[in-house]
């Protein structure tokens, strides 16, 4: 069971993962990790763009790797792109196995590597106007973890 | 007869423009047609280059060909 897509409007994350859990009744476990768009101060909006021939084909190679890496019955990985608000959920990553410890470390695996390595840039509007994320030398420490 | 740069991120606000079509040819040439600033951005390192959907390796070589797309990739976002 895969189930990858990139979103163009809110969702709920509840939902999916209600649905995403009754499609894999075989699995004993069910982990998945939910983002959401800090409210930091002074951030009105966050705008997530992409590269529509190369983002989602990223994030179903990405789900092959973790399917090869660990015994998975299921995975879910849906991104938020546009503009969303402060609180609006913007990725929801979930892995479904027989026994918990597979799902555990594929969402965690999946994680880190979304966030360096998925075709989206991301900005971010303050009362001063629009300005661009820049990435993160914690993403490269996360993602060297997985060797 | 046309191909077409992509800009992703910044570049875009520095292109002022998402994409332009411009004449195939060799890519040196296709930048040259460009402002400055743009073509001196487009290039440096820690900008990723795909052709039609595939990263390169480099950028070195390219000619692009009618209906050809050229994306111009900064460094993603970690969130």
């Amino acid at each position: 069971m895969r189930d990858i897509r990139l979103i163009e409007g809110p969702f709920d994350p509840a939902e999916e993962l209600t649905r995403f859990t009754a499609s894999v009744p075989q699995a004993g476990a069910v982990v998945s990790f939910m983002g959401q768009v800090r409210a930091d101060s002074g951030v009105l909006a966050l705008d997530i763009r992409h590269y529509a021939p190369m983002t989602l084909p990223g994030f179903r190679t990405l789900a092959e790797t973790a399917a090869r890496r660990w015994q998975l019955d299921g995975v879910l990985i849906l991104h938020r792109i546009g503009e969303m608000a402060p609180g609006a959920p913007i990725v929801l990553v979930a892995g479904a196995s027989r026994h918990r410890r597979d799902a555990f470390a594929a969402t965690d695996f999946v994680m880190d590597h979304l966030k360096g390595e998925s075709w989206l840039w991301k900005r971010e509007r303050t009362p001063d106007g629009w300005r661009w994320i820049e990435p993160r030398a914690q993403d490269h420490v996360d993602r060297a973890r997985w060797g | 007869m046309s191909a077409r740069l992509v800009f992703l991120g910044r570049l875009e606000d520095l292109a002022g423009m998402a994409e332009l079509a411009v004449e195939p040819g060799p890519l040196e040439q296709v930048l040259a047609g460009l402002p400055r600033e743009l073509a001196v951005a487009l290039l440096v390192d820690r900008v990723r280059i795909a052709l039609n959907g595939h990263l390169l390796a480099e950028s070195g070589g390219i000619t692009l060909a009618d209906g050809d797309e050229l994306a111009f990739l900064p460094p993603v976002s970690g969130g």
